[in-house]
């Protein structure tokens, strides 16, 4: 047994017990960041800012702590859990390991509306900026935005087609772009380098500091997430990644410090050059709100660069979500929680192909015929029923396999803190989608019952039971 | 016709490429290979090597 090394290059991705084509081991803990931050990085783009609008420039501010420490949580959680269970499908795998068949289904479907609406939205906004280029330069016509839509997903997808590592490298280049773009505006802005252009005195006192009082901040905390939304991500790689115990660890909670300073300098930046009115007003006003501040510094480089930026952001994201949704789908069919159809690798290129082409058509459809607030929100829904999901999942695990019963990759500080704290934010998050999209969210929810009765008496039959548990682990404490 | 006339076309033809490169490639090797082979990758196989060869060095 000794033999097999998985990470050699005459065995790579073949296994003893029958896998002849599997997935290839090849990331690292860059890939794991580039995966991550790329995802979420379009937020601190553009939707964060709906925040202001719910509350004012400070509502804001605390929207992106709050969810800074619930993401922080959701990094630690994912973190200990991953570098265990190190296999693609992220949390649903975790979940089949540690709660049990229902709700490892139920997660499965989390992730992939999560991402496969994410994908559509951020080619959607890709089609909108591309148009926006058009106008600019001076084009007088209606540009039509869908060549664009779908180009911008038929290319990733084709990428994602073709392997892993050219995948994950892409959106290591274009999430390093647009992360150092943020950095440069921050340096050009503030007086660090040059003369300062903040004017946060003028724009946030009297009335404009908390226009809506602290329900405008319970309000903003929807789109606090915003920042943060899809650092989950990384838990797809698990079955790519060279070393598991260590990329994975070391890939999300270097992503999720990225992110809280990319959020906060994005906030500091955006809040001092631009009203809090026009700023809010994500549909209207300020659509890009790091584009609408280089606009302003008058700056034609850094215009350029933040244009750029965005749009390198839009499709690192959309790329990360083909990647994470194809996992999470393949998964659900490598264990016939859905046909085992999906299951299948490419034996060349050694990526689950024909998962990557099914969701391309529906993310097509939701990207041309759905509108993007629409699109957006149950994305988020989607996520935060992920979230809530986390932290239970994790007092499972510590409690059916205590520290010390079985190796762990990372060891989370302060449980049972994180899943608590993670817990109350969720429930906090959950009131203030009620407050402005109640609708949707009794929509979802009755979308995952239904999903749910399906799934319980009908697709279980089909379920492969024996690879329902697949790590190495001792009998669970008190089974 | 403007220059966004020209890339609004060659927009919707890359896609068209892009979409058939993934077909044909997905028919081919569909067709190349068994099922068996396409769908035999296994959850936890490394997991179940490192325990194989820890037990075997143990």
């Amino acid at each position: 047994m000794a033999d097999f090394d998985i990470t050699s290059k005459e065995r790579d991705g073949m296994g003893p017990h029958g896998t002849s084509v599997g997935l290839l081991r090849v990331l690292g803990p860059a890939h794991v960041w580039a995966l991550g931050v790329g995802i979420v990085l379009v937020g601190e783009y553009m939707g964060w800012n709906f925040a202001v609008g719910k509350g004012g420039a400070y509502a804001a501010l605390v929207a992106c702590w709050f969810a800074g420490i619930l993401y922080t949580c959701v990094a630690m959680i994912d973190s200990e859990v991953t570098s265990t269970v190190a296999a693609a499908g992220g949390q649903y795998t975790q979940a089949k390991h540690i709660v049990g068949p229902l709700m490892a289904f139920n997660v499965g479907l989390y992730l992939v509306f999560a991402y496969t609406m994410l994908e559509a939205a951020n080619a959607i906004t890709a089609g909108y900026l591309i148009s926006e280029v058009a106008r600019l330069s001076g084009f007088e016509g209606t540009l039509d935005q869908r060549p664009f839509i779908i180009l911008s997903i038929m290319f990733l997808a084709w990428l994602n087609y073709r392997g892993v590592l050219a995948t994950l490298t892409f959106n290591l280049v274009i999430t390093a772009i647009a992360f150092t773009a943020i950095i440069i505006l921050f340096l050009s802005t503030t007086g660090i380098v040059g003369t300062s252009l903040m004017q946060h005195a003028d724009l946030m006192s009297g009335s404009a500091a908390l226009p809506y009082g602290w329900i405008g901040v319970l309000a903003a905390m929807h789109f606090g997430l915003w920042y943060y939304l899809g650092i989950e991500g990384t838990t797809q790689a698990a079955e790519e990644v060279r070393s598991p115990a260590r990329a994975l660890p070391f890939g999300t909670l270097a992503g999720i410090m990225t992110l809280l300073i990319a959020a906060t300098l994005t906030w500091y930046v955006c809040t001092g050059l631009i009203p809090w009115e026009y700023l809010g007003d994500g549909l209207n006003g300020s659509v890009a709100p790091l584009f609408t501040a280089a606009l302003l510094t008058n700056s034609q480089p850094l215009v350029w660069l933040l244009g750029v930026g965005t749009l390198f952001a839009t499709l690192a994201s959309a790329n990360g979500c083909i990647n994470d949704a194809s996992r999470a789908w393949f998964s659900l069919g490598r264990d016939k929680y859905l046909p085992g159809w999906f299951g299948a690798v490419h034996p060349t290129f050694r990526t689950p192909y024909r998962s990557i082409v099914f969701l391309v058509p529906i993310a097509l459809a939701f990207a041309l015929k759905a509108p993007l607030d629409q699109v957006v929100t149950f994305s988020i829904l989607s996520g935060l029923l992920n979230y809530t999901f986390m932290p239970l999942n994790m007092i499972m695990f510590r409690k059916k396999w205590p520290m010390g019963s079985i190796i762990r990759g990372y060891e989370h500080p302060f449980h049972p803190l994180p899943s608590i704290v993670l817990l109350s934010l969720c429930a906090i998050t959950f009131f203030a989608v009620f407050l402005g999209y109640g609708t949707q969210l009794v929509a979802m929810i009755a979308f995952y019952i239904v999903a749910s009765l399906w799934f319980h008496f009908w697709r279980y039959r089909f379920v492969n039971r024996a690879s329902q548990f697949t790590m190495p682990w001792p009998r669970p404490k008190g089974y | 016709m403007s220059i966004w006339n020209y890339a609004e076309y060659a927009a919707w033809g890359l896609s068209a490429v892009f979409a058939l490169y993934m077909v044909i490639d997905w028919l081919k090797t569909d067709s190349t290979y068994s099922e068996e082979v396409l769908t035999s990758s296994r959850e936890g196989e490394l997991e179940a090597m490192t325990e194989a060869q820890g037990g075997h060095h143990g």
